[in-house]
């Protein structure tokens, strides 16, 4: 499979009162044409700002990609203009976020708002872009589509307002989804529909998608490749069902095994030790040191590579550098 | 919608029956009339005078009299100029509506303009400037300006008149009246604009600022619109939402002339006639212009309220 997205070495950063944050530091990945990854990790490690560097609205002034390239479709998307960037966002590249309820605009018509990038990419009529709306909306299963046209946000449900969310991301026939934790302001019986929808457009159209998210169980049901991020950097990536079942980094297994196992009554569940380090103190280690049951001296001075520690997997550890040495 | 504007015009009928029994008692109580102040009149004179005016009767009656008059649409008589109130409402309110609707016009111009530019590029030279000459703006007193651009344009450059509506003895019609008009009412116009857009610009720059951080307004980046779009088909109609209730405030103000710019640039509007009434105490006049000003400010809510309504799908009267 072909390459449709390729990241190398992105950096982004944000500039604060208190210092300078690395939100996204030296991240590279790839999605593959039709293929589903997953981006993993707790709240803060930059996921999302690893999504918003490729939609290149990374907030600014503040937030700012320093370094890196976004090769797609053979363009590096950090060196278009505004303008041609714009003409790729919400046609080419689209994406959907994680509170559908907020990501609407409460006083435009859900059909406006479907209709907005039909007439700027496909350079649809109004009339043209009411009708695909309609089509649109019964395509992400909401019967009624022509009332629903015409009423707003308020007026529908969580679950329903992501799909009209989807319906827009699809209305272009993107090449690449990004799906920023799509299903977590949604109740679980929502969350499976929602996925199975992502999936199934997937199929029909043969985009990629790049699915951020915290919950395994997602992960575990959608994803190709997983990569798992912390304080910004990859710790881990690999095919997902090796992932799962080897998990090579201590914080990759630390969350699977904080992951609750359905029908098992845990006493108590597990989690991993200490806190998300404070990305302002960040110093040249592992990031992770301080709550790795594995830590070494050279975890604490030295920053460990991404390297492939396992076919098809790579993780970013000492423990697989002090094996390859001594060998 | 017409069982609410039922249901909210009976509650307007209740507020403006409270609000003329108030004006009438303030006025009807304060110590002295039109009569008392005059020296020149011997005490039976004064006695005659009270008689015909019904002055005389108790207040209550009086209060009566006035409201059955009210409802009939007659105001009352002037003491002072000798005419009905309301002709010389028609007299003057008119002059002080143009200065105030064109300033109004100006300042929600300017700072919807002013505010939606400087909230997008928040903390830019050009917000930095914005901020230090809007807060130049609204410390200055309106007197001091006033003073200081007729010194500047009437007196020193002259370029624009010094004050009035007219110049002195000018019968001009037609297109020669309408420039002499716009002539004389630049400088006032220019100093309450002035005086209006610094709140109004720093009301929009907030609301702006809070509506551009909003998920929605991401949402419209995400689909590759262009930043016009997104800031005004998207973030503004959220911004002026809350700005709708002003609106309600605007429609007394309109009419309701300002007393220290007509002074100023001796601008014959209703502001100056409250003002020079008050130092006669011409009741019937103060009476029948505050009553107009509750009237305008009840209905102005009304207003606001339906707008509201219509702008924000969200909003239901009930």
């Amino acid at each position: 499979m072909k390459d449709l997205i390729q990241i190398d070495h992105l950096s982004t950063y944000f500039n604060t009162e208190s210092g300078k944050v690395k939100a996204v530091d030296d991240v590279s990945l790839r999605v593959r044409e039709g293929e589903i990854v997953c981006i993993v990790g707790e709240s803060g490690c930059g996921k999302s700002v690893t999504a918003m560097s490729i939609m290149g609205l990374v907030e600014e002034p503040g937030g700012k990609v320093v370094n890196g390239q976004i090769h797609f479709d053979g363009k590096d998307l950090l060196q278009l203009t505004k303008n041609e960037l714009r003409t790729i966002r919400g046609n080419d590249i689209s994406m959907i976020f994680q509170e559908p309820m907020s990501s609407l605009n409460p006083v435009l018509k859900i059909g406006e708002q479907i209709m907005e990038p039909l007439i700027i990419h496909q350079k649809l009529s109004k009339k043209e872009a009411r009708e695909r709306a309609i089509q649109l909306i019964e395509q992400v299963g909401i019967s009624r589509a022509k009332q629903i046209v015409d009423s707003y946000p308020h007026e529908l449900s969580g679950g329903m307002l992501q799909r009209i969310m989807i319906a827009i991301a699809i209305s272009s026939n993107p090449k690449l989804l990004i799906a920023d934790e799509p299903t977590t302001a949604l109740d679980v019986t929502i969350q499976a529909q929602i996925l199975d929808m992502l999936r199934q457009f997937k199929e029909q159209s043969n985009m990629s998608i790049m699915l951020i998210t915290h919950d395994l169980g997602v992960v575990a049901e959608m994803a190709d490749y997983v990569i798992v991020m912390y304080a910004g950097k990859i710790v881990e990536e690999g095919e997902v069902v090796k992932l799962f079942e080897s998990p090579q980094h201590p914080y990759t297994q630390g969350l699977l095994k904080s992951k609750p196992v359905l029908n098992q009554r845990q006493d108590e569940l597990y989690s991993i030790p200490g806190q998300v380090p404070n990305p302002l103190e960040l110093t040249e280690s592992c990031y992770f040191h301080d709550r790795c049951e594995h830590c070494m001296d050279i975890c604490r001075t030295q920053q460990p590579k991404l390297k492939e520690v396992a076919l098809q997997q790579k993780a970013a550890c000492w423990l697989y550098e002090e094996a390859l040495v001594h060998g | 919608m017409s069982a609410y504007l039922t249901k909210r015009i009976s509650y307007m009928l209740i507020i403006l029956l409270a609000a003329s029994l108030l004006i009438f008692s303030l006025y009807a109580l304060t110590p002295g009339d039109f009569i008392s102040n005059n020296i020149k009149l011997t005490p039976e004179r004064k006695a005659e005078l009270r008689e015909i005016y019904g002055l005389n009767k108790p207040m209550l009656e009086r209060y009566g009299i006035w409201m059955k008059n009210a409802l009939h649409g007659d105001f009352g008589y002037s003491l002072a100029q000798q005419k009905p109130v309301l002709t010389l409402f028609n007299e003057y309110i008119w002059n002080s509506f143009l200065l105030a609707a064109v300033s109004t016009f100006l300042t929600w111009l300017i700072a919807v303009i002013i505010g939606v530019v400087s909230a997008y590029k928040q903390y830019s030279w050009f917000d930095t400037l914005v901020m230090v000459l809007i807060f130049a703006a609204m410390s200055l007193p309106s007197f001091f300006i006033g003073l200081f651009l007729i010194k500047i344009f009437a007196v020193d450059l002259k370029w624009l008149p010094p004050g009035g509506m007219l110049t002195t003895g000018s019968n001009a019609v037609g297109w020669a009246y309408a420039k002499e008009v716009i002539k004389h009412m630049t400088l006032p116009v220019v100093v309450m604009t002035l005086l209006g857009v610094g709140s109004l610009t720093r009301y929009f720059r907030s609301n702006m600022i809070d509506v551009i951080k909003q998920d929605y307004i991401r949402t419209a980046r995400a689909k590759g619109l262009k930043e016009g779009k997104v800031l005004f088909r998207h973030a503004l109609r959220n911004a002026l939402l809350p700005a709708i209730t002003l609106v309600g405030f605007e429609l007394p103000a309109l009419f309701g002339g300002s007393l220290i710019i007509e002074k100023i640039f001796n601008w014959p509007g209703i502001g100056q006639l409250y003002m020079q009434s008050f130092g006669l105490r011409d009741y019937p006049l103060l009476m029948g212009f505050t009553m107009l000003l509750a009237v305008l400010t009840v209905i102005g809510t009304l207003i606001s309220d339906v707008l509201y309504h219509i702008a924000d799908p969200r909003v239901r009267l009930h």
